[in-house]
């Protein structure tokens, strides 16, 4: 698949691979998703917006430059800003491929980080000499002022233009907790959510803190993805509920809520509303018990999400559809194109 | 029984001066969780102080690069939002002068925090008022509005016409998010005695204007009725 190296939510030219029930593949405009839902479907989708989690800065101790990318949080409570565990880099920035990053200067905990008009110190050490567990300075008030005046969002060297919060923020984008954008949701406007209104289909949210997808080192990417607290609203849980009553089907709108509603789900395939945290990974052994079907980005063989999509596929259909998308010249990443897996 | 703003996440932009100032100050009392919006930090700080629980944010609606750190912060602090007051406003130099003879700086400036920034911050926020609506909290956005935006008055060329241009904005934006639960007003507080009514006319009696405090408490009581109309409780 070809690198999406253009910052654009809905490109005219977007492109949907749909995998029907039957396994037949078919290729359609993206825009034309809509048109593969029934009446009482249930679209679900991740409402978090994205944090600008890249801070640059200075370690203090050795005066070098530090990169730290938040990636976890160990809740969704606004106040509970201040404790991330973060991935450092050394110098450099993301016209680098984060595998050829240096490492950070070695940290220590107590080690303080000035990083634009936050400062934070080391609280951990954590399994990896680029993760950390650090605590920032200051009220909750100063770290939302600091994060929303010196970081920028997360991004790897596919782009070659530096990504502002408006490109990475979903139209539906509420609170700000993802560290990375959950990317299946672009593919929403206002006007999609009225066509699936049209349908007679229905439209929910979760909010998920989508983490990060790539280190740039596979020791630490083996590791992924972190743990991710996630919230489910009442009012969400009650639609799976009269979606499955009604014989519709629940679509999850990318990997972020497939994870936070099997996470939810209940062995006898009922959904628990309110928080909750999303621990490992999801593949071919995992049973789903809520959701029926995803609309995702396009994933290459050997990533957590194309694992992911194993759940859904038999290796063979997915053999085929990769196939397809790599003939057909589907673009991949955050900005590429799209699969809809029935 | 329990306040109808109780708990409820409240932006407010230009919240430190004139009927901003009051709607802070009634929506704090009132247990309303909420930011607000100026450009002047030693006046945002002095009023988050004097206005405990309340967050202050530092920006310029007419800034385009101060939107989306705006709004991170006020659905950061606030974990979400279920009502939006624009109320920061641009009168446009002073004296008020007639549009011929208005520069088009000032009318693009007068613009730019009138209706352009507005514009920005809604859309920016769309995504957080829907989700409170998905929830049964109740959306609503409430754009502060003039009779200058309905009637023709000379002098009043840049700052009306703008008002006209948030006034149809809103009521279009309405049409199209009414299914979406998300609901919009564009009210007109009234003469008001506040810096920008001295700077518009100087020779108005003050005593013969309405308080800001009474404006705020008429617009928040038309903002609690439409959330009482739409708010569905949890589980309801």
């Amino acid at each position: 698949m070809l690198a999406a190296r253009l910052p654009v939510q809905r490109p005219v030219d977007a492109k949907l691979l749909v995998v029907d029930e039957k396994r037949n593949l078919i290729h359609v405009p993206r825009s034309a998703f809509v048109d593969f839902l029934r009446a009482d479907d249930l679209v679900i989708a991740n409402d978090a917006a994205t944090l600008p989690a890249s801070l640059t800065g200075t370690h203090e101790p050795t005066g070098k430059p530090i990169e730290v990318r938040l990636a976890g949080r160990p809740s969704l409570d606004p106040k509970d800003i201040k404790r991330f565990s973060a991935v450092a880099f050394g110098e450099g920035d993301f016209h680098m491929r984060t595998e050829d990053r240096p490492l950070p200067p070695p940290l220590h905990p107590t080690d303080t980080l000035v990083l634009g008009p936050l400062h934070a110190t080391i609280e951990t050490l954590l399994a990896h000499p680029r993760l950390v567990s650090l605590c920032f300075d200051g009220t909750a008030d100063d770290v939302w002022s600091g994060l929303a005046s010196h970081g920028k969002p997360i991004q790897y060297s596919h782009l070659q233009s530096s990504l502002e919060l408006w490109d990475v923020w979903t139209k539906i984008a509420g609170p700000p907790v993802a560290f990375e954008p959950p990317s299946a949701g672009f593919v929403l406007d206002w006007h999609v959510l009225s066509a699936i209104r049209e349908h007679k289909a229905r439209f929910a949210t979760i909010t998920h803190a989508a983490g990060i997808s790539s280190t740039g080192d596979d020791d630490l990417d083996r590791l992924l993805p972190f743990d991710e607290p996630y919230h489910i609203p009442t009012t969400t849980a009650d639609a799976v509920e009269q979606t499955r009553q009604r014989g519709g089907r629940v679509i999850a709108v990318g990997t972020t809520v497939v994870r936070a509603l099997e996470d939810a789900a209940t062995d006898d395939g009922h959904l628990r509303s309110g928080d909750g945290v999303a621990h490992g990974r999801i593949g071919p052994a995992t049973q789903l018990k809520v959701v029926d079907a995803i609309l995702s980005g396009t994933h290459e063989r050997g990533t957590t999400h194309y694992e992911l999509l194993r759940a859904f596929l038999e290796d063979a259909t997915l053999e085929r559809a990769t196939a397809e998308l790599d003939a057909r010249g589907y673009r991949t990443h955050e900005f590429g194109d799209s699969v809809l897996i029935l | 029984m329990a306040d109808v703003f109780d708990g409820v996440r409240v932006a407010v932009t230009g919240g430190t001066s004139g009927l901003g100032f009051a709607l802070v100050r009634e929506l704090v009392q009132r247990g309303a969780r909420v930011a607000f919006v100026a450009r002047t930090r030693e006046r945002v700080v002095q009023v988050a102080q004097e206005n405990p629980g309340a967050h202050g944010i530092v920006g310029d609606v007419a800034a385009k690069n101060d939107i989306y750190p705006i709004a991170i912060q006020i659905t950061g602090e606030l974990g979400g939002l279920d009502v939006l007051i624009n109320n920061a406003s641009d009168l446009g130099p002073t004296p008020l002068a007639m549009l011929s003879d208005t520069e088009c700086e000032d009318l693009e400036r007068v613009f730019a925090t009138n209706v352009i920034g507005p514009f920005r911050l809604t859309k920016a926020l769309m995504g957080a008022l829907a989700a409170s609506a998905r929830e049964g909290r109740g959306a609503v956005v409430l754009n502060i509005s003039s009779d200058a935006a309905i009637n023709a008055y000379p002098g009043w060329g840049a700052y009306g016409s703008s008002k006209a241009a948030l006034h149809h904005l809103t009521h279009i934006w309405n049409e199209e998010h009414v299914n979406e639960g998300v609901h919009f007003l564009s009210l007109d507080p009234g003469d008001m005695d506040t810096p920008m009514h001295a700077a518009a006319m100087p020779a108005a009696d003050p005593a013969t204007l309405k308080r800001p405090e009474q404006a705020a408490h008429e617009l928040l009581e038309a903002v609690a009725a439409q959330i009482e109309r739409m708010a569905v409780p949890i589980g309801g």
